[in-house]
Formats: structure tokens, sequence, C-alpha cells
């Protein structure tokens, strides 16, 4: 607990016109650790997500109250919004494959920052699309289109697009919904080796996935935290709210 | 049970009475249909029969002669042609990167609605009105007279708010979802516009540019009263016919001409002028078409 916290959250409010959605967040997101955020429908998961990469910014009616520091930096003042969001990967619910080629998806970003040697961008396709666990897929027809791909290669295809700008964190909004089970282990065995490199924000609604890999959850209902714990007490028979205990068990909707 | 099933798929009261309805609604569909086709055929049938007499290359290439009763169209092919060419090569530039800044930049803001506003009550302004406009405007205000450069601005003017309609409606058929996902990535708006955005709209706002080439070409009432004319000297296939400071027959005002103005005109005159503008109209439209297909199939997603 030495280490500074990756991000910092206080008292974040967000409202889309008069509906709020989230109600005064507090929370710190620790290096290297994988941070599971549970909750059900409208409870403001995605919403935390794009508050903290600013693309809460492209929402016309959204207002935002409250504090976002990533590695210290405010994320609402910053200078180069662009540059915040490359240090944060983020993946989508459905797979977004640009209408670009395998190659071009991956080498999107690392383009936009302004690298512009093959070489480079060739090692940097590769690494991604191998951290993915796609590469073998897709190697021999990295000019075919991304969208053409199966929706389970291109939900990894996001997965590599988000991790080829080189990010610190790495949020997963739901990143299984769209693929079958067999993929989302072997996405989720990368997670695990991902996280030696990066800070992981994994949002899910398989809770059971929340389980198999977060170090802390955090159970988010109707924009307010209702429990922030390591993962283990969470799914424990005694978390420190009853709700939390009801809905990890699925007693209440 | 035997009876049940079997009942199952015989005729009830209520399934012919639901077939009854399904003929008729599809008869009614079918014939309003058909009915959209037979003016065109009339149309061009018509015109066709009437223009048979005087339909030849050489119809294409002449000049008028002996007071515009005889002769051929050349000067007003190439009239409408320069006034084509020069009006969408000032609105379709202007019309295509508003359109971007209003489909990709522009936020709800006042500002941006009030413009949204003068776009759409723009494109219902009667030709009659915007001729008006580009008389006090472009002849008399800029200085630039009865010219090509009137006329073409005058048309530029008319056709910019449907180029921009037209354009913003394809970008808005590229799925946000793409955009989301550059945005994720940190590229910008512009870097997101040109590698995804522009690439798979492309086919549409061209298609949007091209159909505004044959409402150039018929509108008769903006040039009228800016840069075309009555008569005018010209040789024989003479492609580079007018400077742009001078005024310029066009084939909308020549029917016109020809039609209401010119006593003892050979009879098939008008319509061989008829069928040359409607032909020119149909062969971009057809090049819209193709140029579409071709697009459509390199689509990406």
């Amino acid at each position: 607990m030495a280490e500074p916290p990756c991000i910092e959250i206080r008292d974040l409010r967000l409202a889309y016109g008069p509906k709020e959605v989230l109600r005064g967040i507090s929370l710190d997101v620790l290096p290297n650790e994988i941070f599971g955020v549970i909750g059900p429908a409208q409870s403001g998961k995605t919403s935390l997500l794009r508050c903290l990469n600013r693309t809460i910014d492209f929402v016309p009616t959204a207002r935002v109250q409250g504090t976002i520091r990533v590695d210290g930096d405010e994320v609402r003042r910053t200078k180069d919004v662009f540059a915040l969001r490359r240090k944060i990967g983020m993946v989508a619910p459905l797979p977004v494959g640009l209408p670009l080629s395998i190659y071009d998806n991956v080498a999107f970003a690392p383009r936009c920052a302004g690298l512009t040697r093959k070489a480079d961008l060739e090692a940097m396709v590769e690494q991604c699309l191998r951290q993915a666990a796609l590469w073998e897929e897709v190697k021999d027809r990295l000019d075919s289109l991304g969208t053409r791909l199966s929706g389970g290669q291109q939900q990894r295809l996001t997965i590599a697009r988000a991790l080829s700008h080189q990010p610190e964190i790495l949020c997963l909004d739901e990143f299984s919904i769209a693929i079958d089970p067999v993929t989302t282990m072997r996405i989720e065995e990368v997670l695990k080796e991902l996280r030696a490199h990066m800070t992981i924000i994994l949002v899910t609604n398989l809770t059971q996935q929340a389980r198999r890999l977060a170090d802390r959850t955090l159970f988010l209902w109707n924009g307010e935290i209702v429990e922030l714990d390591r993962t283990d007490v969470i799914f424990s028979e005694q978390p420190a709210n009853r709700k939390t205990y009801e809905y990890v068990n699925g007693i209440f909707g | 049970m035997s009876s049940s099933s079997s009942q199952r798929f015989t005729a009830t009261p209520l399934s012919r009475r639901k077939a009854r309805q399904e003929a008729l609604a599809r008869w009614i569909f079918c014939g309003m249909a058909v009915a959209m086709i037979v003016p065109l055929l009339l149309i061009v049938g018509y015109l066709f029969e009437r223009a048979w007499p005087s339909l030849s290359l050489s119809f294409l290439l002449e000049v008028p002669a002996r007071g515009m009763t005889e002769g051929g169209i050349w000067p007003a092919l190439v009239g409408t042609i320069y006034l084509v060419f020069l009006s969408l090569a000032v609105s379709a530039p202007i019309g295509i990167l508003a359109a971007v800044y209003l489909n990709e930049y522009a936020g709800d803001h006042w500002f941006n609605r009030l413009i949204n506003l003068a776009v759409i009550n723009l494109a219902g302004v009667p030709s009659i009105v915007h001729a008006l406009f580009g008389l006090g405007a472009f002849v008399y205000a800029a200085r630039f007279g009865y010219s090509i450069v009137s006329a073409s601005l005058t048309l530029a003017i008319m056709t910019l708010p449907v180029i921009i309609a037209s354009t913003r409606e394809a970008l808005a058929s590229v799925p946000r979802s793409f955009r989301e996902a550059c945005w994720n990535v940190g590229a910008t708006r512009w870097q997101t516009i040109r590698a995804v955005v522009l690439p798979n709209s492309i086919s549409g706002i061209l298609t949007g540019v091209i159909l505004q080439v044959s409402r150039a070409a018929g509108e008769t009432a903006p040039i009228m009263f800016t840069g075309a004319v009555f008569y005018k000297v010209v040789q024989k296939g003479d492609f580079f016919a007018y400077g742009l400071h001078q005024q310029c027959m066009a084939l909308s005002m020549h029917l016109y001409t020809l039609s209401t103005q010119v006593p003892g005109v050979k009879e098939s005159i008008p319509f061989a002028t008829a069928v040359v503008l409607l032909g020119a109209v149909l062969l971009v439209n057809a090049t819209a078409i193709a140029l579409r297909v071709y697009l459509r199939a390199r689509k990406r997603w």
C-alpha cells in the first residue's frame, strides 16, 4: 500500500441532463492490480470508464464534477487529452473492427501518435496481436479487413488495438458478452499475463469473471459505491453490505 | 387429436380475411409503383417521337442557324457544361467541408442549430428567389455583370444546401462505434475523419454531388436573371466558346426561348433540345449510380 495509487477518484459526480448517473464516487486503483467492477445495468459502470479517458466529452449533455487523477495528473484539466487516452486502453462491450486492414487496425493508434518507421510499426503490430492471442490466426492475412473477422476474433483485435498505444491502464468493458466461453478463457489468461505490465480495470456482468480475475472488486449500484473490498471478501458469505451478498449470489436483480 | 391437427391447416374465416387484405394491400402498393413508371415512359416516348427528325450528331455540334429556326444546339450545350461545372466546383467543396464540420465537429449549440436551420430553409427557397438574389448580389453588388461567373455562383448557392444535407446523411451513415473506437485510442477528430469516416462515406457524398448536376443543368430561372442569353455567336464545335466574364447560352434557357419566343422554328428542334437535356441528365444520373455501385463494392463492413 506504500505505492501511490494509479488512479484516484474523489467525489466524482456525473449527470446526463437532469439524470444523475454517478453520485459521488471516491476510490483508488492501485498499480498493477486487476480492479473488478460489477453492478446491474444503469449502475454507471460504463460512464465511470468514459469519465476516465474523457470520451465523456463527446456526450453533449454530460456534466462532470469532482476530481480524477491518473498518475497524479488531473484528468479534467489535462493539457493533452490525446496523450491521456493513449495512456488508457479501452475495450468496448461490442467488438469493433475498424473498416481497415487487420494491420492498419493495430497500426492506427501508433501512427496517430506519430510513429512512422515501418519496422517499428511491424514489430508493434506483431507484439500487440500476440498479446491479444490473435497473431497465430491472422499472421498470414494481415491485409484482409478487420471487419471480416469473426466476433471473437474482432474482440481480440479490439484488445490488440487497445494495447497498440502501450497503455498503462487497460479498461475492459464487458469484453466477453459477444464471444464464446473458450475464447473468453483464453483472453482471461492473457489478462493475467498483462497485469505484470499494466493496471487492469475489468467491468463485467459476469460476477464469476470478477471473482476469477480481480484482486479487488467494486460493487456499484445506481451510481453509488455499495462496497469496495478484496474480491474474496466481496464473494464471501459475509461481505460488509447485505446487498452485495444478494447481488453476487443472484438473489436480487 | 387427428381432427385438431387437420384443422390446423384448413382455411378459417380469419385466415381468408387476412389473405384478402394481404392481396389488396399488395396490389395497391404495386399499382402505385407502376404508376410511377407510366409518366416517365410517356414523357420519354413522346419526346423521342416528336424529336426524331432532328436527332443526329450534327444537331449536337452545329450552331443555330437562320434566326435559330434551324441548325443545332452546340452553344447551349457548351454553356450548360460551363455553368454546371463551375457552379459545382464552388458548391461541392464548400458544401462537403461545411457538412463535415456540422456532422463531426459541431456540438448541440444554439449557433450550430441556427446554421442547421439556415441550411434547411435555404434548401426550400424557390429557384426564382435565388435568381433574384444572384442578380442583386453577383451581377450588381459584386460587379460580375451578366456573366457565366454570376450565373454559376447563383446556381452554386442554390445547390449548396442540398449538397450539405446529402453529405451529412452520408457521414451519419458511418456507425458511431467506429468513431468511438478511434477516439479511444487517442486519435483526434481529424485523424478519425480521414482514416475511417471519409473513406466509408465518400460514395454517398459523391452521389449527392452528382445528383445536383442534373438540378443545376435543368434550372432556368437563376441563369436567366444572371447570365444566360437568348443567342450568342459561337463557332461550330468550339469547346472554349465563352470567357467566364461573358454571357452564354444554356440548354434549359434555349428550350424556353425556342418554345415561346422564336416564330417559325422547325417543329422537332425544341423536342430534340429537350431530349438532349434529358439525355444529359440521365447520363449523369447513370454515372452516379455506377459510381455508387463501384464504391459500395469496396465498402468495408
